[in-house]
């Protein structure tokens, strides 16, 4: 009795591992990829690939945090990515797995290494700025043809938010980069972490809040694309593939994304194998196979989003290497800035201050 | 030995699938937050024998039930979550009381179909279901384009992203866990006895008032509670069909767990609102025996 129970739980725990060892799972933001790809990479390999999606940081790591996430690559921004490397969230990775690492792009890297030293947990998928993305038509409409539309004023100066108000403002909910951007239009340090700087966003925040519609993290793709909103403060890609989406439904609606010009935050989307990954030997196939330079071409290609990988840049398309708003130029690259992760007690002020502009309690 | 097996199955569920969870919660509530896997301190270390669960005891305290007196927004929460929940149990009982008299005056043959429209909806997704109602509210939504169509309106209503909204989808969603308590407790009702009432002289009307609803009485603290709840924690709903200005206690929640990492500050929270909704029952089931007992 015992025999044969000890050995059901032999044969239930190989084909465990036989299951996982072709398998792997990948948690990525929505639209973050080319879905050719994800085939491809399963023709290639021969490992089964489970493709799952979120579309906030604070989602990705509670389930970092919690541990058990089952996942084998993870997606997270890089002041996310240093918090939760600092937590022991990840596993350092094997460079001798990861042979088309040599096609990363040097300048990136020194970048993302402020969140990752030595680059030794992760490597850079995407990289891009948070901006505003307009109708051009209607913004111009409600604002006059010297609209503000490359300035932290058209958002966050109350008098144009009045006149959007009616064609529709979404706001990324997404604190940690608003805060910033508010910091930066009243002219302090964005990456600021003194919470009474960081209290007088309030006033300018609260001021604006009422003429937004929304503040969420996605839906902002297809109302812009659709028309149903003027204006969203949103990522770079996203806006441009609601542009795209808007070119290819032929209804008149013309997007346009700007970086402001008073600085706009550059951040940096990182992949990252957990430490309890089921599967770490196919998450660095998988790793080597986005660095391919061919297959990151296709990602960005896709998504609109600039990469942190040189060799791919022979095969991007003239739209994605060629548009300042995708790979800015050196002179708008110096007004980007970045920022590091919230201690404890001072993501407490950021959150809070976050649900009084949006609540009003 | 046999029946004391029996006796104790709901015992042992009771323990292993509320007691230990809340046990663990309470635990955690009394913890402080870390930068660490899971994102808490202290974590009970068995190994260490003894002297490590005096050592776990000791870092324990109440300093997330004070953190929550001291802002105003938890409070606010649970009041607005209140509200919500006492006024969605008020309407739903509006709208399913009707529904479940109308079944259990049906004739015999058409019971069963009319049971199963009621539940059919269950068929389908509850998230599925509430999406579309983002479909049928939202401006240019079905129910606006119908209003604006018979003309009763010019301009779109604004309902999505409002309370009302949350009322309305609370309202559908939980219907069914009003009708089907209160269709019980009328179905079992003696016709005889309303005959007899109108014999004596009583009109339908007080006989409705004097014996249907008396009897269904059961019935309907029973819904009230199977709908007042889950609305009291949803956090679905309101943040799907809610604005930014729905303050809900789920929500509040989410934003502890997600936004702050704050494990323990969320755990306190979830207890606060466990007593909230226990206390309640507690009395409520007190009250019950008592009546019973005058009875005998």
């Amino acid at each position: 009795m015992k025999k044969s129970w000890l050995m059901m739980s032999a044969a239930l725990v190989m084909g465990a591992t036989a299951a996982t060892a072709d398998e792997v799972r990948v948690y990525n933001w929505s639209d973050y990829i080319d879905e050719e790809l994800l085939t491809k990479f399963e023709e290639e390999t021969g490992i089964d690939l489970i493709y799952d999606v979120f579309d906030s940081n604070e989602v990705l790591e509670t389930k970092m945090l919690a541990g058990g996430s089952g996942y084998d690559v993870v997606v997270p921004t890089g002041s996310f990515l240093q918090r939760q490397i600092t937590a022991g969230a990840f596993q350092p990775l094997d460079l001798t797995k990861l042979p088309n690492h040599g096609n990363m792009w040097d300048v990136i890297a020194e970048r993302t290494a402020t969140y990752d030293p030595d680059n030794a947990y992760s490597i850079n998928y995407m990289w891009g700025t948070t901006g505003a993305g307009v109708n051009v038509a209607k913004v111009k409409e409600a604002l006059g043809e010297d609209a503000p539309i490359d300035s932290l004023a058209l958002i966050f100066d109350p008098a144009n938010m009045e006149k959007l108000a009616s064609c529709g403002v979404h706001i990324l909910d997404a604190p940690t980069e608003l805060i910033p951007a508010a910091l930066a239009y009243l002219g302090e340090n964005p990456d600021s972490h003194d919470p009474d700087v960081i209290a007088k966003t309030e006033p300018v925040l609260t001021a604006i809040a009422p003429y937004v519609q929304k503040f969420h993290s996605s839906e902002y793709i297809n109302a812009l694309a659709n028309g149903d909103i003027c204006v969203a403060v949103g990522w770079s890609g996203d806006v441009l593939q609601a542009r795209d989406r808007a070119d290819e439904a032929e209804n008149g609606v013309e997007i346009a994304y700007n970086a402001f010009k008073e600085g706009s935050l550059m951040w940096f989307d990182q992949m990252a194998i957990p430490v309890d990954a089921p599967n770490p030997e196919a998450a660095h196939t998988f790793l080597n196979f986005i660095m391919d330079e061919h297959n990151m071409a296709a990602a960005s290609n896709y998504v609109y989003y600039a990469n942190g990988n040189k060799a791919s840049q022979a095969h991007l398309e003239e739209d994605v290497i060629g548009d300042p708003a995708i790979y800015p130029t050196e002179e708008a690259l110096g007004t980007l800035y970045t920022t590091t992760p919230y201690p404890a007690k001072v993501q407490r002020v950021v959150t809070r201050l976050w649900t009084k502009v949006k609540s009003g309690t | 030995m046999k029946r004391f097996g029996l006796i104790s199955v709901p015992y042992l569920w009771l323990l292993a699938l509320f007691l230990v969870p809340f046990l663990i919660v309470l635990k955690i509530s009394l913890s402080d937050t870390a930068l660490a896997i899971p994102p808490y301190t202290p974590t009970l270390d068995l190994s260490a024998g003894w002297a490590g669960v005096r050592e776990w005891l000791s870092g324990l305290d109440m300093e997330n039930f004070t953190w929550l007196t001291e802002d105003d927004l938890y409070w606010k929460a649970y009041l607005s979550s209140l509200k919500i929940a006492v006024l969605s149990t008020i309407f739903t009982l509006l709208v399913g009381f009707p529904i479940a008299y109308g079944m259990s005056r049906a004739p015999d043959e058409w019971r069963p179909t009319l049971m199963m429209l009621i539940i059919l909806p269950f068929w389908t997704s509850f998230l599925i279901r509430v999406y579309a109602w983002k479909a049928i509210l939202s401006q240019e939504g079905f129910l606006n384009q119908l209003l604006m169509g018979i003309g009763i309106i010019n301009e779109p209503l604004t309902i999505l992203n409002t309370n009302t909204a949350v009322y309305i989808g609370i309202v559908y969603t939980y219907l069914p866990f009003m009708v089907l308590p209160i269709y019980a407790a009328l179905e079992r009702l003696d016709e005889s006895l309303l005959e007899a009432a109108e014999d004596l002289g009583c009109s339908r009307l007080t006989a409705f008032w004097l014996i249907t609803l008396p009897l269904s009485k059961q019935g309907v603290i029973a819904g009230s509670f199977l709908v007042f709840i889950p609305a009291m924690g949803e956090f679905v709903i309101p943040s799907l069909l809610g604005g930014s200005k729905t303050l809900m206690i789920g929500k509040v929640l989410y934003e502890e767990f997600f936004a702050n990492r704050d494990w323990p500050v969320a755990s306190a929270v979830a207890v606060i609102l466990l007593l909230i909704l226990i206390i309640p029952i507690v009395l409520f089931q007190r009250n019950e025996e008592k009546q019973r007992e005058a009875g005998k």
